[in-house]
């Protein structure tokens, strides 16, 4: 009986196999038609000279590292995730935990959320009139320094902060939303509990909440890299396809090679920047999963 | 009696002072929210406001004068020109935005194709390099459309796609990221109802269509959402892969109005963002439920 019972699961899972696996199959054929294997094809082009198709062994990669404008782009989007990511998922936490102790959530959250909706367009006409030097924000500043402030946010330095402000307004609500259900999830006994044994409150959110939204952490850090990658557009359309040095990322620089033709070098450097990513979500997935 | 009254006291003193702070608090959060929502506002008054005062406010932009950009929200001379105008009087307007619908529902129908029974793989079934497999899609998903840009170039050029809606429907129909939201929501659901229905003599397919889809409805329409406001805004690839203009979508078009016709502009921004709000805000509950789910632990 025992044995019998033990058996028929394990055959049932094996017959049932090869036909739950076909759920996979459609999205499967598709981004290996559409990613996958022409990716291999990227790959094999990495090796090759742009014009003549024969093989330069590693010249393209030593091409893309010397190049100054790689380098460039590079550092600028290390620098601009470095700073943008942890900004976001700190402030998102702080804002969730606020609106969880506020009157009238369901607004608040409503109201952070809608810049997600904005399309990038629109966004980028009320930047111009927001940032340029004769633009509403030095308007304001000027009338509270009471003398003429004229600075060029998109053409100095402060064009990183533009885009880093950008990033959060955008972001912001959907990153609370997450984290706020991620707290919603921690049973409320929990710190009651600690505050009985003596805990004050910041003790109790970083000692017992805290330690339970690691799961949330994880995703909310992997979606806020996906939209990292997104400002883009914004810098796109406010500043063209050569902005101001400070906010020249990858993409701009991707998207120049990709203009003018130049396919070797965007083969090896796309190769590259994957690389980057998989090695990043696989360390990010032990890290992760080490702690649990 | 003394010590009762004013520990009494004391307590409704700070009681009153928590509801303070309270208050407070919610004020503060919704007048930063106000500020979250106000380019909305501008956008609307701007695409109201008469070709004089547009003008007169943004000459600051054009360079060479005196000054800042000011606003008022109540236009002087309200006017309906540049709506009229820009429904009414230019062609072209109309077949960006049908472009737009065009590329938006058939992405969302390949995906839900495609992306729904993968999650549902990825999330019930236990086969071999499953978590490999769903490695790569979350890199896959990761990636930046400037680092796949040369590969579908070279996929669709092969395929004579380029410069047809497809060569920005089917890439992005196989996107990963709402494979990446659905799995969490196919997760959440516990495998006792799966193995009860399968006592009972269910097909995998009845499974996944009538109860597993039905269950997680809420975190396939997030990600529909979330897959619609993407398609609505999308600029990198139709501006790769579409050359001919009378295929760009809404969101390449905008940016071409120059400053002089800023009202024209506005308005047209405005209409990008009703049908984009009007998802965002009936989708808003499961958006949020969605999103919820998808931050919970496995």
């Amino acid at each position: 009986m025992r044995r019998r019972r033990r058996e028929r699961p394990s055959r049932r899972r094996k017959g049932a196999r090869p036909g739950r696996i076909l759920f996979l199959l459609p999205s499967l054929l598709g981004v290996g038609l559409f990613v996958l294997l022409p990716f291999g094809d990227v790959v094999r082009r990495s090796f090759l000279t742009a014009v003549t198709g024969r093989f330069a062994g590693l010249s393209n990669y030593r091409t893309v590292f010397s190049n100054e404008a790689f380098r460039l782009a590079a550092g600028n989007t290390l620098k601009f995730t470095a700073v943008c990511v942890p900004l976001l998922v700190g402030a998102g936490l702080l804002l969730a935990v606020q609106i969880g102790k506020a009157a009238r959530g369901e607004l608040i959250r409503s109201l952070y959320l809608l810049p997600m909706a904005i399309p990038a367009a629109a966004v980028a006409l009320f930047w111009k009139m927001l940032f340029s030097d004769r633009g509403l924000w030095n308007g304001w500043l000027s009338a509270l320094a009471g003398q003429t402030v004229s600075l060029d946010y998109m053409n100095t330095q402060a064009a990183f902060w533009v885009l880093v402000f950008s990033y959060l307004w955008k972001n912001l609500g959907y990153t609370v939303v997450l984290w706020m259900a991620g707290l919603h999830c921690v049973p409320k006994e929990l710190c009651e509990a600690a505050g009985i044994d003596g805990a004050s409150e910041r003790q109790c959110f970083w000692r017992v909440v805290f330690p339970n939204l690691k799961g949330s952490l994880y995703t909310i850090t992997v979606l806020s890299f996906l939209n990292a990658f997104k400002v883009f557009r914004e810098a796109y359309l406010v500043a063209g396809s050569y902005p101001h040095e400070s906010i020249y990322l990858l993409q701009h620089l991707f998207n120049n090679w990709f203009v003018h033709l130049e396919l070797d070098k965007l083969a090896a450097a796309a190769v590259c920047v994957s690389v980057f990513l998989l090695a990043f979500i696989l360390l990010l997935q032990r890290l992760w999963e080490g702690e649990n | 009696m003394n010590h009762a009254w004013k520990y009494r006291v004391r307590r409704r003193m700070s009681g009153l002072k928590r509801a303070l702070r309270r208050r407070m608090l919610t004020v503060c959060l919704l007048l930063l929210g106000a500020v979250f929502c106000a380019p909305v506002l501008y956008l609307l008054s701007g695409s109201v406001m008469s070709r004089y005062e547009l003008k007169q406010s943004l000459t600051p932009l054009m360079a060479g004068t005196d000054g800042y950009v000011s606003w008022t929200f109540l236009p002087d001379y309200p006017t309906f020109a540049h709506w009229a105008g820009l429904l009414f009087r230019t062609p072209q307007f109309f077949t960006v935005f049908w472009n737009s619908m065009k590329l938006a529902a058939l992405i969302l129908a390949g995906q839900l194709a495609a992306a729904v029974p993968a999650a549902w793989a990825f999330a019930v079934c236990r086969f071999r390099f499953r978590k490999a497999l769903f490695s790569l899609y979350i890199v896959l998903m990761l990636m930046p459309f400037q680092v796949t840009m040369l590969s579908s170039y070279l996929v669709l050029n092969g395929m004579g796609l380029m410069n047809t809606h497809w060569a920005v429907i089917l890439p992005a129909a196989f996107s990963t990221f709402p494979v990446f939201l659905i799995y969490r929501g196919f997760c959440a659901l516990p495998a006792e109802i799966f193995e009860a229905a399968r006592m009972d003599g269910a097909g995998e397919w009845t499974i996944f269509w009538r109860i597993g889809v039905p269950l997680s409805a809420g975190g396939i329409l997030s990600a529909m959402v979330l897959g619609f406001l993407e398609c609505w805004n999308m600029i990198e690839q139709p501006l790769a892969f579409l050359e001919d203009q009378s295929l760009w979508p809404l969101s390449l078009y905008l940016p071409q109005i120059d400053l002089e016709q800023a009202g024209y502009s506005f308005a047209a921004s405005v209409i990008t963002l009703i049908p984009a709000i009007f998802v965002f805000l009936l989708g808003r509950e499961y958006l949020e439920r969605g999103i919820a789910a998808s931050a919970l632990k496995e």
